[in-house]
């Protein structure tokens, strides 16, 4: 019996209708074999828009549907549902796009018109190849991974384990805390970042929903939504967790030393050593590259001293898998490295610094006790601070760091504070957006801050005058006053933008998701949803999303929190049905796709000697199904002679 | 060859990456010969061999499969089965006299709408010049 | 009541088909005690006037292999379809074009020059080529002209059944004969003595992890007689090909070369093949990707051997 096909098309307003010639695509569709009717509507994804469809299948008994109007990434699953409401089956209807990739494209009206329509013709001719699927429902696993215990991991888990679901919160290194641990104030409030950070460290590690798994990282994610296994790395700290009480006599007696890479190297820590007093876990790990016993046999003290015993050499790097239904990648960002701006002279020239480094002279428990010191051990009287090193520069990153020219000011603040220097800032522009950010910009104006409106050209030792010798020199054009200037300095301060973290390559591909241009992971939306992913049951949160500030890397936090408990407390999702299967009867065992799966989904029968593939692992690529040489295997909503039809269609459109 | 010539190419886009990608240059606007018409796969690997060729026999110019980059698929290692099938065709298609211009296999991320638009407006212009396949005239007795 | 009618007839062949049949030996005695063989150029000698003169759908069953290379071809192809009740594509060339398909991969002229002007022991100073007419003293005389495209039985004409092979053994021919002789008919259009599945159905060896670094040629390496030639870098057809030929080159020690044909449901034997090949080889990057495709010299020639003809391109570009 033959199809009836309803077509739909949409003017979106006029984002299609200005364009596309929505009536000829209209009577197109309506001439097209098995069409029973074709109408035109302004928004077809509004409610009566999709009355008319409901209605039509209704009354005219439709059997397929189809919508030509936005992406089907845009509205499919609207669509789907009307149809379903309307007792069709929502695989037996199909989405033409005519807005994304053809209206919006093109402002020649006749060529955008006959594309949609070889676009609707298409649509057509594949829907009546579709047949009714059911969807799979799985259970979803109330358990949550968080990769990443910055204050944005932190977030997430305090809000998940606050619901009480189980959260296994991993982190890289030996302490929870991320980069502001590392901070000494915060703007715009100039609180103290260890007195707001170490509380919620501490009810992290205290929390009975958190498994908190220092130290380790993940290797392998595979599975579903709602059903993933992943693979964690525990490294040998070479201390029992368990049996350590947090004295710290291990560390005392310790007689290595070693630059400190909290500290960015400016101060030192020992071989078994905390990155920061207050670590949580406070557990001390072994760095085997400088402990004497792994590179020469001796010494032992540690073990010696520990009144617990909890020293174990013997301690094994460990894997263990888990089970979780949500995963939430807070894994932050990196700084740019500011030795490849030659000009400045980073790593060259004595007293030019990172920012990161300014904060670590200026915390108390820092390399100089708070005090910012020049190499010599003065305190500078003068100080420039150079924005944007890194950031908005078509040699590195393109983009905006968004926190630079806040901290930047919060570094004058403490400069004025702790040194009374001069205070210059070199700045492109000065990006103070946030709740309170303007008005610490006028304090700092007020506290008598230089502001020199462009970007440093370079940092020179090379005095041109009496007053610069001994001075490093920042030369800049002062684009208000149209003049280059030339300002020797005591100290230079570059303000280093973000970057995404080295490892995030091999963290997209375990956990199957993608970046953007940029390096940072991709969001599901850039505004409707920041904190999802392609990957249905995997979150991105904070800095790794893209560069940002406390306030919005705890807001989305929390935000990746309600989102993985809203999938949690749905009790079960839909898993999409486009999975391969194989027809028994055509397969003739030849083996060809069984290597070919990425998640081993097939599998070989040796009595029936055909091969199967079991659906809850497929994911639905298609591979094996290009390969097949026997035509056995099918992917359901994409089978051959549905993408034929889709062929077929185009190239007989074009003519 | 006519002067008004419109390539008509079918392209294969992967849902997760090339298709995405091909949206947000709709969504940005930007302009472009619109001569590819999409077909949305999961996978750049479920582009058969198979598919091309009907295309090509069928009245196709050129045809464009899009996915995503080496190292990123969503799938793992679908786009490296069509790397293997790609470079295979080509010759094959060499063999039969097809230009090699005419399919074209490219890496479009989700976030690169600007690339797709240069793609697409590339591969339109080469098949401008090469002119049209018109494969089923080749058949003749 | 009469015996039926069977008519065998050689288009653009080889004559492996005819020598088929008559390898059933005894078993062909005993057909054609059953059977009235109305025409059979390689066995009989009939004319072509006898079979023009013969009433429409008089022949019972034409038994046609070979290719449609040369008018003669088309003209008898169109004659038997008119002729027969039953019209069946015997052998790879009928079926799939062929060997003879293979002039698809270049034109008359090239062919002809070849032929005609170029080949070593040519001696032909004055370069002449065949015309299809030419006048002497007592008229014209005709031959019939070749075709630059060679096409299949039924891109020809309608046809009933389909029996694959290059040739079709000689197990499958007895029982087809047979069930049309006792009128056990399928559904027209049906693939008759062959399997529904590809030949590594029957295909006794061993399937390994079809992973591919090289690909080697026939002549490079002893094959283990165990394992499947595709392991071991040989390109077997055998995945994308029809079964029900007893796998016998196999046994030999050669790899299949598709001859029965594509498997039912694919459209396009050598695509598919390529598809299953490329996809196993055991590479990630495309420098080494390429290095193992380049080991295949021959695309059209090694997965269209029989098939290019029914191919979805067909021919080269003319």
């Amino acid at each position: 019996m033959a199809e009836k096909i309803g077509v739909y098309v949409c003017h979106c307003g006029t984002n299609i209708a200005q364009t596309v010639d929505c009536k000829r695509v209209v009577d197109y569709a309506s001439a097209l074999p098995n069409v029973t009717v074709a109408r035109e509507y302004q928004y077809m994804c509004s409610d009566p828009g999709q009355e008319l469809i409901k209605k039509d299948i209704k009354e005219l008994g439709l059997t397929r549907v189809v919508v030509a109007s936005c992406s089907p990434l845009m509205h499919e699953p609207t669509f789907r549902r009307a149809v379903e409401e309307a007792g069709l089956n929502q695989f037996l209807f199909e989405m033409a796009n005519i807005r994304e990739q053809c209206s919006w494209i093109s402002e020649n009206k006749e060529m955008a018109t006959e594309r949609a329509k070889s676009i609707v013709g298409a649509a057509v001719k594949r829907v009546e190849f579709q047949e009714p699927l059911d969807v799979k429902k799985v259970p979803v696993n109330p358990n949550v991974l968080i990769v990443g215990g910055g204050i944005t991991g932190i977030e997430a888990a305090l809000q998940i384990a606050d619901s009480g679901k189980k959260v296994y919160l991993v982190e890289k290194e030996p302490t929870i805390g991320g980069y502001m641990a590392r901070f000494d104030k915060t703007f715009p409030t100039l609180d103290c970042a260890a007195c707001i950070l170490t509380p919620k460290m501490v009810s992290v590690g205290q929390h009975p929903n958190i498994e908190l798994l220092s130290y380790s990282d993940v290797t392998g994610f595979s599975g579903y939504v709602g059903n993933f296994t992943a693979r964690i790395r525990r490294r040998a700290k070479y201390v029992e967790e368990e049996e350590c009480s947090g004295c710290g006599l291990c560390t005392e007696k310790c007689p290595v030393s070693v630059p400190s890479e909290f500290d960015c190297g400016l101060g030192k820590r020992k071989a078994i050593y905390r990155p920061f007093p207050q670590a949580v876990p406070n557990v001390p790990v072994i760095d085997k590259d400088h402990c004497l016993y792994f590179t020469k046999g001796v010494c032992k003290v540690c073990q010696k001293f520990c009144p617990r015993g909890a020293i174990n050499f013997e301690q094994k790097e460990t894997y263990i898998d888990l089970q979780v239904g949500t995963a939430i990648l807070a894994t932050g960002f990196d700084l740019f490295d500011a030795s490849k701006v030659k000009q400045y002279g980073y790593g060259r020239l004595p007293n030019v610094i990172t920012s990161l480094e300014f904060e670590r002279f200026s915390h108390a428990s820092g390399p100089t006790g708070g005090k910012i010191l020049l190499k010599n051990g003065q305190m500078p009287t003068s100080i420039a601070i150079l924005h944007c090193i890194g950031s908005r520069d078509t040699n590195f990153n393109e983009y905006c760091s968004r926190v630079c020219c806040m901290y930047s000011m919060k570094i004058a603040h403490l400069a004025h504070e702790k040194t009374g220097a001069r205070v210059y800032e070199f700045y492109i522009d000065i990006r103070a957006f946030g709740k309170g950010y303007e008005e610490f910009y006028k304090r700092i104006l007020e506290e008598e801050t230089t502001f020199i409106r462009g970007k440093a050209a370079e940092v020179t030792d090379v005095p041109q005058t009496p007053a610069e010798k001994g001075k490093l020199v920042v030369v800049a054009e002062d684009t208000l006053l149209g003049i280059v200037r030339r300002v020797p300095v005591d100290m230079v301060v570059l303000s280093v933008g973000f970057e995404p973290r080295k490892d995030t390559i091999e963290t997209a591909r375990i956990f199957s998701i993608s970046r953007s241009q940029d390096g940072f992971f991709l969001e599901r939306h850039p505004k409707l949803a920041p904190v999802s992913t392609a990957s249905d049951g995997i979150f991105i949160a904070g800095a790794c999303q893209g560069p940002k500030d406390i306030p919005d890397s705890v807001a989305q936090g929390a935000a990746a929190a309600a989102n993985a408990l809203s999938l949690i407390d749905r009790k079960e999702v839909t898993l999409e049905p486009t999975v391969a299967f194989i027809d028994e009867k055509s397969c003739s065992g030849c083996k060809i796709c069984l290597g070919l799966c990425a998640y081993n989904a097939i599998t070989f029968d040796e009595t029936k000697k055909v091969s199967k593939v079991n659906d809850a692992l497929c994911k639905g690529c298609g591979v094996c199904v290009a390969a097949c040489p026997s035509g056995a295997i099918e992917q359901r909503n994409f089978t051959d002679n549905q993408l034929l039809a889709e062929v077929e269609s185009i190239c007989a459109a074009g003519k | 060859m006519e002067s008004n010539f419109e390539p008509n190419i079918v392209g294969f886009l992967c849902k997760w990456c090339a298709y995405t990608g091909a949206d947000l240059a709709g969504t940005s606007r930007i302009k472009y010969p619109p001569n590819v018409t999409p077909i949305r796969v999961m996978c750049s690997g479920r582009v058969d061999p198979v598919l091309v060729m009907k295309a090509l026999s069928s009245g196709a110019d050129g045809v464009l499969i899009a996915g995503c980059h080496p190292g990123d698929c969503h799938y793992t290692s679908g786009n490296v089965k069509t790397i293997r099938r790609f470079k295979l065709l080509q010759r094959m298609l060499t063999q039969f006299g097809i230009e090699r211009d005419r399919v074209r296999l490219e890496w479009v991320s989700a976030s690169e709408g600007e690339r797709y638009a240069q793609v697409v407006e590339n591969m339109t212009e080469t098949l401008r010049t090469l002119g049209p396949l018109n494969w089923n005239g080749s058949k003749e007795a | 009541m009469a015996n039926p009618k069977a008519a065998f007839y050689w288009a653009a062949s080889c004559g492996g088909c005819e020598i088929a049949v008559l390898e059933l030996g005894k078993a062909l005695v005993d057909v054609s005690k059953k059977v009235d063989i109305v025409f059979w150029p390689v066995a009989l000698d009939f004319k072509y006037s006898d079979v023009e003169s013969m009433p429409d759908k008089s022949i019972d069953v034409c038994f046609f292999n070979g290719a449609i290379q040369t008018s003669e071809n088309e003209h008898m192809a169109k004659l038997f379809r008119e002729k027969s009740k039953i019209l069946i594509a015997f052998g790879a060339c009928a079926n799939g074009g062929g060997i003879p398909a293979l002039a698809n991969t270049t034109t008359k002229e090239q062919i002809f020059t070849r032929v005609y002007k170029e080949t070593p022991t040519t001696d032909n100073p004055k370069g002449v080529i065949p015309q299809t007419k030419v006048q002497v003293k007592e008229g014209e005389l005709a031959i019939p002209e070749f075709y630059n495209t060679v096409r299949t039985l039924d891109q020809t004409v309608d046809v009933d059944y389909s029996v694959p092979g290059c040739p079709p053994v000689g197990e499958q021919v007895t029982a087809v004969m047979n069930d049309i002789v006792a009128g056990k008919l399928p559904p027209k259009g049906s693939v008759m003595g062959a399997s529904d599945k590809s030949l590594c159905d029957e295909c006794k060896r061993v399937k390994g992890d079809r992973k591919i670094k090289k690909i080697v040629r026939t002549y490079e390496i002893v094959p283990d007689t165990e394992k499947c030639l595709l392991d071991q870098g040989i390109i077997c057809m055998g995945p994308a090909t029809r079964g029900g030929c007893g796998a016998q080159c196999i046994d030999a020690n050669m790899p299949c070369r598709g001859c029965y044909g594509a498997v039912p449901g694919v459209l396009d034997q050598g695509a598919k093949m390529l598809s299953a090949l490329s996809s196993n080889f055991d590479a990630e990057s495309e420098e080494e990707i390429e290095q193992i495709a380049s080991g295949v010299t021959d695309p059209i020639g090694t997965f269209y051997r029989y098939t290019l003809a029914r191919s979805l391109l067909r021919r080269t570009k003319a």
